[in-house]
């Protein structure tokens, strides 16, 4: 049978929040469970080389990284206490309320699933089955994408993931790369591409700096973004990276593997501008990032309240302790709207500490981040008119290889505008990844060209019956446990 | 399976070297890069192909969310290159139906 840890409170993620958040609960007082599906702490922002290579890493290579050290101090100093309980390589597929609707006494059970089935890694990784008084989520969230002809050829990643694969590994996916999309992020990537010997062609970004001009009050609340933005113009300078605004990536080329782009410049909504077309020829990579998909399948599979944010990502509703409409659940970091490691960190204290039953004090510097998050996302909007930018025949699930033509039919000829419909007409979403690729740009063809998704379509594209894919053998042993 | 010419020169940095094989070629990796990084650094950035067109697929979101980048790992399937560690000795096998000659 799964062994089974309890726990006062656990946390899902130990990416910024989800590390704030168990260290927070340890030294108020809790036991504290850790489930992450990475094989060490960090998250995303902090991804970096397995510890059992490089076993020395000074944070370098992003921002905070005194941050990640004085946190990682005390969550290995709360295991060494045994305070902390961490269960690295892990998913939680599945996460159920152990008496629901039974106020603040709520309890919950979390299922595992290794990350990876591989017989050399499975020994140290075992299914376990988690139960605890509080829950705190913090799964993070991943890059939005937004597809155009030939986004489907090998050598187009998502810019996070060109990122990712840059601090996990310490070398770069390709040589010569083309980064495009919209918002801040975009600048860190081109930055680590080119100070890892990459060369960048050029940064499309899809808005426009006068974008910020109604916003700087926010803008300035915020100085240390300031000094990361001088940072990475130094960068962009020193490597010659051109920067162009209003510019979109209309087609990637190629045939089996990325070998160019065209691009284009774009008005205000997004739509091309005849005459402004180029190309950029022997490119081996590119990377697309429009923003972040908060990941709230968990959330969402215990009905949390959610609303829209300001780029238009479904969120979970929470009050000033981080705690959800359902009593006892905790969410942080970018399930509560995409606001970057700094913001996640003080969720995830708040989360922890509330978790584990002490005292929130109110944040001013949360509310400032905040603050110019909402700034950021609306200066760096989805482009209105980005489905111009389809040909009938581009893929939009790359799953379930769904065009564009396949969903627009469907939404014409058959009603369908909500992601659930369009999924049981096309497919679309029902393949290996469940949606979380195409689930966002699914939502806004259904909505028809110019329209916002709404949240109920949105959810209904994260709402995912399983939160990662499992064996069989997990399944049925459920069946016999809970029976 | 896709091949591309600048995947050779990338440099490496770390010490010492792992030794896996994919579709029974030889590949050196270097320790604590995942699949993923191996198979890319090796120039092979495609090693799995869809079910309906056939389209090769290889990395895309570098972190477990997308699926595209699935290999079989020492007989188990279905694994996610960008997730697995490389260890000595790992048998990948990709699922490009027509990979003869391209290597
Ligand atoms: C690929 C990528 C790269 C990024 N790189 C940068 C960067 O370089 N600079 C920057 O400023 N911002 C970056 N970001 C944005 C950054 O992720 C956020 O600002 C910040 O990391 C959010 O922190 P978090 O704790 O909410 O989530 P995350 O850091 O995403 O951590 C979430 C953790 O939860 C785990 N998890 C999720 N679901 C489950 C589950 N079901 N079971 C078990 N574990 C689960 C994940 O594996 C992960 O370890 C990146 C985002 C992505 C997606
Ligand atoms: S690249 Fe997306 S799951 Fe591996």
């Amino acid at each position: 049978m799964t062994p089974i840890v309890s726990a006062d409170v656990a946390v899902v993620g130990a990416g910024p929040a989800g590390l704030a958040a168990a260290v927070a609960a340890a030294e108020s007082g809790a036991a504290v469970v850790l489930v992450d599906a990475g094989a060490q702490p960090g998250g995303q922002f902090w991804r970096h080389r397995p510890e059992t290579v490089v076993p020395e890493q000074e944070g370098k290579g992003h921002h905070g990284g005194r941050t990640y050290l004085d946190l990682r101090a005390r969550f290995d100093a709360a295991r060494g206490r045994g305070r902390i309980t961490y269960l690295p390589g892990l998913q939680v597929w599945m996460a159920q309320q152990l008496h629901p609707v039974q106020g603040d006494d709520a309890g919950f059970t979390l299922r595992t699933t290794p990350t990876a089935a591989v017989a050399a890694l499975e020994a140290s990784v075992g299914t376990q089955t988690v139960v605890a008084r509080r829950l705190v989520l913090c799964p993070g969230g991943y890059d939005r994408q937004l597809p155009v002809p030939g986004w489907d050829l090998p050598g187009v990643m998502a810019a996070g993931g060109i990122q990712a694969f840059i601090k996990a590994n310490g070398i770069l996916p390709g040589k010569r790369f083309v980064i495009a999309g919209t918002g801040p992020f975009l600048l860190p990537v081109a930055a680590n591409i080119a100070e890892a010997g990459g060369k960048v062609l050029a940064v499309l970004e899809s808005s426009s700096p006068t974008a910020w001009l109604p916003h700087l009050r926010a803008a300035a609340g915020v100085p240390e973004k300031a000094l990361e933005g001088a940072e990475y113009a130094a960068v962009f300078a020193r490597h010659r990276i051109p920067y162009r605004t209003r510019s979109i990536v209309t087609e990637v080329l190629g045939t089996d593997h990325v070998s160019g782009v065209r691009t284009a410049r774009v008005d205000a909504d997004g739509r091309v501008r005849p005459g402004t077309e180029r190309a950029y020829e022997d490119v081996d990579v590119v990377g697309f990032g429009w923003g972040f998909t908060p990941q709230m399948e968990l959330p969402l599979s215990f009905g949390v309240q959610t609303r829209l944010d300001a780029d238009g990502s479904l969120v979970g509703v929470v009050d000033e302790r981080q705690q959800s409409s359902v009593p006892g659940l905790f969410l942080a970091g970018e399930v509560t709207g995409v606001g970057g490691a700094t913001l996640a960190v003080l969720e995830g204290l708040a989360a922890g500490t509330a978790a584990a039953g002490g005292t929130v004090l109110p944040e001013k510097t949360a509310a400032r981040h905040r603050r110019f998050a909402e700034a950021m996302h609306r200066a760096h909007p989805v482009p209105p008119a980005w489905q111009d930018w389809l040909v009938p025949e581009t893929i939009v699930c790359r799953c379930e290889e769904v065009t564009a033509r396949q969903l627009t039919d469907a939404r014409e000829s058959l009603g369908a505008r909500d992601t659930r419909t369009l999924k049981s007409f096309t497919r679309a979403g029902m393949g290996w990844c469940q949606g979380r690729v195409c689930g966002f740009a699914a939502a806004c063809i259904g909505a028809g060209s110019g329209v916002a998704p709404t949240a109920e379509s949105l959810s209904g594209s994260a709402k995912r019956p399983l939160a990662a894919p499992v064996g069989i053998g997990e399944l049925a042993a459920l069946e016999t446990t809970d029976n | 399976m896709s091949t591309h010419s600048s995947g050779e020169t990338w440099s490496v940095n770390t010490p010492g070297a792992v030794n896996v094989s994919f579709d029974g070629r030889p590949l050196v990796a270097v320790p604590g890069q995942n699949i993923g990084a191996a198979l890319v650094s090796n120039g092979i950035t495609a090693w799995r192909s869809t079910r309906k067109n056939a389209r090769p697929r290889g990395l895309f979101c570098g972190i477990g969310v997308c699926f595209d980048c699935l290999v079989t790992v020492d007989g188990e399937a279905n694994q996610r290159a960008c997730l697995v560690e490389v260890q000595e000795g790992m048998e990948i096998e990709g699922s490009c139906p027509d990979q003869g000659g391209r290597a």
